[in-house]
């Protein structure tokens, strides 16, 4: 098994990070990963993304220019990167912001309102969460005790307190993701 | 067995360096590198190893209090990227000079000039045809993975002392700033004051302590004492490229065609070679991990039976100029790269080989 995802969006939703506890998952799990943030230009332009690779064999190329599967959570990131997934591949997108709905009829769409739910949930910082819940709803690829392993090793000691709110939000965005219809 | 950890190569190479008994770290910050710096000031090993950790003013600064700490016979390192290795170009020729080791790490960004501080392997020629001015060499890594990072720096320190040599981690900003696995090793203490006389009493100026005086410098006025300290240098060169060569293979058994690329454009090239290897191209992939010395034997080897060689690099074409001396005509060498801190995709790079060489050898 080999999942080449990237995770695009505005610098702030969380991006990094819920690639970092998505890889450190993975690592839990066993499997080998690689983690590449842009860290350029883009990233002063206010954007953020992040390729992550999870593997059962060797990582080859970090850097990739399609993918398996696009997490989408701002515009530029959706005109950027709705042609990157391969045919056969999922997008996953949030709606909120989102101007210009993608089109590709050779791709799995998803969308998860996941700015909506963590405005619901009283906490705004589960966005990443609730978004990692829907992706994992529809990859199932990790263990949900490997989850929070990642949970656990990514964030810091002090912030420990928060894996409950953290599981909490994941759960609410596997249940909240629902399919795309093209209009 | 180690830690198992998800860090940066950045923060590795930091690690790396704490762990394996370094004695002093100087340095300037510069994107792509500065999480080395970071990391370091966070992790205050001056408290629990009593490593020196200095921001120094500038990169001169930093490479000068490398050739005093390297003087002293300590393990000291500095690291950079492209425009401040530049400014260390000068303070690196004078510790080539003196025989002192050190450990530098390059993690390269696009230039020329300032560039851009996205990935470029560039600096190619600055690394391993010295840099500064005089005949002189470093040894030169170039890690492909983060676990490299972290093993690199060890070795490095190794080598430097092995050979009283610089030695240059020469990385650029992809493996900087990835995470992946990587597994720490356990902590070495730094050498005691006994144990640096030992090593390197004959030469390090760690006070006469009733043995004769121990001179590091550069100088040498007389014409005939300078050749034939460049003698003893080009000897010592001629040792490491018959000793220290050290390369990786993938898939080169059967191969018809060859992919030549170091760091991340090798990790790049493996994909490449499993995407090839899908068409039943029967393509391979060999990455040189001392860039320099560089495996000029074993590519001599490959090129015997070989249809065709490509160098695959994100620069004009540095390294390609030492694959084809090392080939020296005995089979087609082609060279694919980008510039300016692009970063080829694996699909792109097959697409090169299949038009530049593999197309062509059936064309003829």
């Amino acid at each position: 098994m080999t999942e080449e995802i990237i995770i695009a969006g505005f610098g702030g939703q969380g991006v990094l990070s819920m690639g970092k506890i998505l890889a450190y998952s993975g690592v839990m799990q066993n499997q080998e990963v690689s983690w590449m943030p842009a860290y350029g230009p883009e990233m002063r332009g206010g954007t953020a993304n992040v390729t992550v690779i999870l593997s059962d064999e060797k990582v080859s190329s970090p850097i990739l220019h399609e993918y398996d599967t696009a997490i989408v959570l701002n515009q530029q990131s959706m005109n950027k990167f709705e042609k990157a997934v391969k045919p056969g591949g999922i997008l996953l997108f949030d709606p909120n912001g989102i101007t210009t709905p993608p089109t590709r009829t050779d791709i799995n769409i998803y969308k998860i309102e996941g700015t909506a739910e963590a405005a619901n949930m009283g906490n705004p910082k589960t966005f990443n969460m609730i978004i990692l819940g829907a992706y994992l709803k529809l990859k199932p690829i990790i263990k949900m005790e490997n989850v929070e392993k990642g949970l656990q090793n990514s964030l810091p000691e002090r912030h420990h307190k928060l894996i409950p709110l953290n599981l909490k939000a994941i759960d609410m965005g596997m249940e909240k993701v629902e399919k795309f219809s093209l209009q | 067995m180690g830690e198992l950890k998800l860090m940066k190569g950045n923060e590795v190479i930091a690690e790396a360096a704490i762990r394996c008994g370094c004695d002093g770290y100087f340095g300037y910050p510069i994107t792509p590198q500065s999480e080395i710096m970071e990391y370091l000031a966070l992790r205050e090993p001056w408290k629990e190893t009593g490593m020196v950790f200095l921001q120094a003013e500038s990169e001169v600064a930093a490479i000068n209090m490398i050739y005093g700490g390297a003087s002293c016979g300590k393990r000291v390192m500095t690291t950079s990227s492209s425009p401040g290795m530049s400014l260390m170009m000068e303070g690196l020729s004078y510790i080539a000079g003196a025989e002192l080791p050190c450990v530098i790490v390059n993690i390269v960004r696009g230039g020329p000039g300032l560039g851009t501080i996205q990935p470029s392997q560039a600096d190619y020629n600055q690394a391993t045809k010295g840099g500064g001015h005089g005949d002189y060499q470093s040894i030169v890594l170039a890690p492909a993975t983060v676990q490299e990072m972290y093993d690199f720096v060890e070795l490095s320190f190794d080598l430097a002392f092995k050979y009283r040599i610089p030695a240059i981690i020469l990385s650029d900003g992809v493996i900087g700033q990835m995470m992946e696995k990587v597994t720490l090793g356990e902590f070495k203490p730094r050498w005691t004051a006994e144990q640096i006389e030992q090593m390197s009493g004959s030469w390090a100026t760690t006070g006469m302590k009733g043995r004769k005086m121990n001179v590091t410098t550069s100088l040498r006025l007389q014409s005939e004492d300078l050749e034939k300290h460049n003698n003893n240098l080009q000897a010592k060169y001629r040792t490491i490229e018959k000793e220290e060569v050290r390369f990786d293979e993938y898939m080169t058994d059967d191969a018809e065609y060859i992919l030549v690329a170091y760091g991340s454009s090798a990790r790049i090239c493996h994909k490449t070679v499993e995407l090839a290897r899908e068409k039943g191209l029967k393509v391979g992939l060999l990455r040189p991990i001392t860039v320099w010395p560089y495996p000029t034997k074993r590519l001599q080897e490959l090129a015997q039976k070989a249809k065709g060689m490509m160098a695959v690099e994100m620069s004009a074409g540095q390294m390609f100029i030492d694959l084809k001396l090392a080939v020296n005509g005995k089979t087609p060498v082609e060279y694919y790269g980008r510039m300016g801190g692009m970063v080829p995709s694996p699909s792109e790079v097959l697409g090169a080989l299949e038009k530049q060489l593999i197309g062509g050898a059936n064309n003829e």
